[in-house]
């Protein structure tokens, strides 16, 4: 072996390189989905239309000849909201997976597993059956209810899994436990609702859909979604260690208990804030990450990034084709995600020789 | 950087497993903790570096209570290859040595981190290894890139819990050729439970024997490896002879185990439903 040590760096530095690739190549197909997205539906203004809607509407004092009101509707006030929906969903939801999979050093972690996704679901339904909001802010209804019952939930798991010391393990069972407490519950309101509507609106509700998003709620959504994913990012380096094991992590000066409790928090607002405006959409939060492990590793200081792209394209790109597949209706995201989204999951768990996680 | 082990008890659950250990090492000394399973050889490993947490004064660096040193300081001065290593998601080998770097690094790894690393792979013969994933590496291997970890942390104290136990021969004496070179360097104190104790004979500068959560006897291995404390400690009898540089070997008898064999053998010839 005749390598130095120029050579190794050379060697890492050729590694990060391919990784930037990656996520560049992500994002360059994240802006296609956009625009293909932006054009495509019931009527279908040219991509050149939207993008001058998008500029007229943005860059005001630029003096755009002003497009056609019926573009400006279709663009601005339906589709676009809805595009820009599901890239902060799609992106939070995987930021989210990403970290606690990470730090609870479990493959299989998603808002499901933490039991946030029944609790927002149990929110819901309380509000849409019988009208009970813990949080009505502003006629937010169902949506402040689903928010702080995720925030309920959270709570509820880690006061469980303190008592076990916050291990791995008593996160998940916690989480798992009070999901199915939090399911029973809402098979209880559907059980004793008083109206079939009222049941269907929940099932609509647990289903997931973009198609309510406004610009109103994505200006709500979006800081608490961005912030919480920066400081996710800012603990790459901590979720790194941790996954290598509790004990090495305080070895190695991480504070392994305060980054667990810390990034339930962050997992948490992002997600609820998420999942309160479009009903539980699951799967994205799962594979997003799985698939962004296989395309460029596990140090989570690329990692984070690449699940927030692929998060974004796939639900962008399942919403879009849930929109057009059936036209003049449409197919809820959270069906289309699943079943475009778990063939090529399996193609690239089979066809790639490299294990992207172990069981242990 | 002198390590000082003042009275130091632990107990777990009410459970007393250490008592009123005490104990010190210098730079440059190689020590190995060695005693039956469950004599507390880990636990001691890990109240060292608080990753179980510790009584006041316990636990001192040139005189200072680690307890009042944040973790991260800690980190700068004490290594730990844990027994087992794990990773849930695996990393190349390159990202986990540069682990060993997070108590100095915040975000962006640095031209010094790199290059640390790198001449610290290059030093324990992994660099080849550099882009594969850690997880499909030989049990000989994944032990080199953890201690690879440990020393990119450039620590003082370098604990070891095990190191050698899953190895084949020629890795066993790769590691620990390793750690008695790094005690040699006068750098830094090397601190490693050991199961052999024919090894911990051959390479340690001195012993500890634990029995029971207590320090049985302490010292150079020819003070320590005699057939009484073999037998007191591990309750099992033992030749003990010495190697052409003077360190004890141990040669265990067998023969009191013997009742044993036919037992077993005799059960399983006499059980007939047993009977394959």
């Amino acid at each position: 072996m005749t390598t130095t040590t120029a050579d190794l760096k050379k060697l890492y530095n050729k590694d990060k390189k391919k990784k930037f690739f990656v996520l560049f190549f992500i994002s360059s197909a994240l802006i296609v989905t956009v625009l293909i997205s932006l054009s495509l539906g019931a009527a279908s203004p040219r991509i050149g239309d939207a993008v001058n809607v998008i500029f007229f509407k943005t860059f005001p004092f630029l003096n755009i000849d002003p497009p056609s009101p019926l573009a400006v509707t279709i663009i601005w006030t339906i589709r676009l909201p809805r595009i820009v929906m599901a890239l902060i969903a799609g992106a939070g939801l995987a930021a989210a997976g990403a970290t606690m999979q990470g730090i609870l050093r479990n493959p299989l972690v998603s808002s499901y597993v933490l039991g946030i996704s029944s609790a927002a679901g149990f929110g819901a339904a309380l509000a849409i059956v019988f009208g009970i909001s813990v949080a009505a802010l502003g006629g937010y209804l169902v949506i402040g209810n689903a928010f702080v019952f995720c925030l309920i939930a959270m709570v509820i798991v880690y006061l469980i899994a303190r008592v076990r010391g916050m291990s791995s393990e008593s996160v998940i069972l916690a989480g798992v436990a009070v999901g199915f407490l939090f399911s029973a519950l809402i098979s209880l309101i559907q059980y004793v609702s008083p109206t079939s509507n009222a049941v269907q609106a929940i099932v609509f509700w647990l289903m997931g859909g973009l198609h309510t998003a406004t610009w109103q709620n994505i200006l709500i959504c979006f800081p608490i979604v961005a912030v919480a994913i920066i400081l996710m990012m800012l603990q790459a380096w901590n979720i790194n260690v941790m996954s290598m094991g509790e004990e090495v992590a305080v070895s190695l000066g991480v504070k392994s208990k305060r980054v667990l409790a810390i990034n339930m928090v962050l997992e948490t607002m992002a997600t609820a804030s998420i999942i309160a405006f479009t009903g539980i959409i699951g799967f994205v939060d799962l594979i997003a990450p799985h698939i962004a492990r296989m395309l460029i590793g596990n140090d989570h200081r690329y990692l984070i990034p690449c699940s927030v792209l692929m998060g974004a394209f796939m639900l962008l790109a399942a919403d879009t084709v849930g929109r057009l597949i059936i036209m003049p209706t449409e197919l809820p995201v959270g069906i289309v995600t699943s079943l475009l989204g778990v063939p090529f999951f399996i193609y690239l768990l089979v066809r790639k020789r490299r294990r992207s996680f172990n069981w242990n | 950087m002198e390590l000082t082990i003042n009275n130091l008890s632990f107990s777990y659950a009410g459970v007393p497993i250490l008592k009123n250990i005490d104990l010190s090492v210098d730079l440059g000394e190689l020590v190995a903790i060695v005693g039956p399973n469950g004599s507390g050889k880990s636990t001691l490993l890990k109240c060292i570096n608080h990753i179980l947490k510790t009584k006041q004064n316990s636990i001192l660096l040139d005189g200072q209570d680690t307890n009042k040193l944040n973790i991260k300081r800690l980190s700068q001065l004490m290594g730990y290859v844990p027994q087992t290593s794990i990773s849930a998601f695996p990393f190349t080998v390159f990202d986990v040595v540069m682990m060993g770097r997070k108590p100095y690094i915040h975000w962006s790894i640095g031209e010094h981190d790199n290059e640390i690393v790198a001449q610290i792979m290059k030093l324990l013969g992994i660099d080849h290894l550099a882009m594969r994933q850690f997880p499909e590496l030989s049990g000989g291997e994944q032990q080199k890139v953890i201690i690879a970890r440990a020393l990119a942390q450039q620590p003082q104290i370098l604990l070891l819990d095990e190191p050698a136990s899953s190895l084949d021969i020629k890795h066993q004496l790769e590691i620990l050729c390793i750690l008695k070179g790094l005690a040699q360097s006068k750098e830094r104190s090397v601190i490693t439970t050991m199961h052999d104790l024919n090894l911990a004979s051959r390479f340690s500068d001195r012993m500890l024997m634990l029995k029971k959560g207590c320090i049985y006897a302490m010292g150079k291995p020819e003070n320590v490896l005699t057939t009484q404390s073999i037998e007191d400690v591990y309750g099992i009898k033992a030749d003990v002879s010495f190697s052409t540089v003077g360190r004890p070997i141990i040669t265990p008898i067998v023969n009191d185990f013997n009742d044993f064999t036919s037992k077993v053998s005799l059960f399983f010839e006499e059980k007939q439903e047993l009977k394959v």
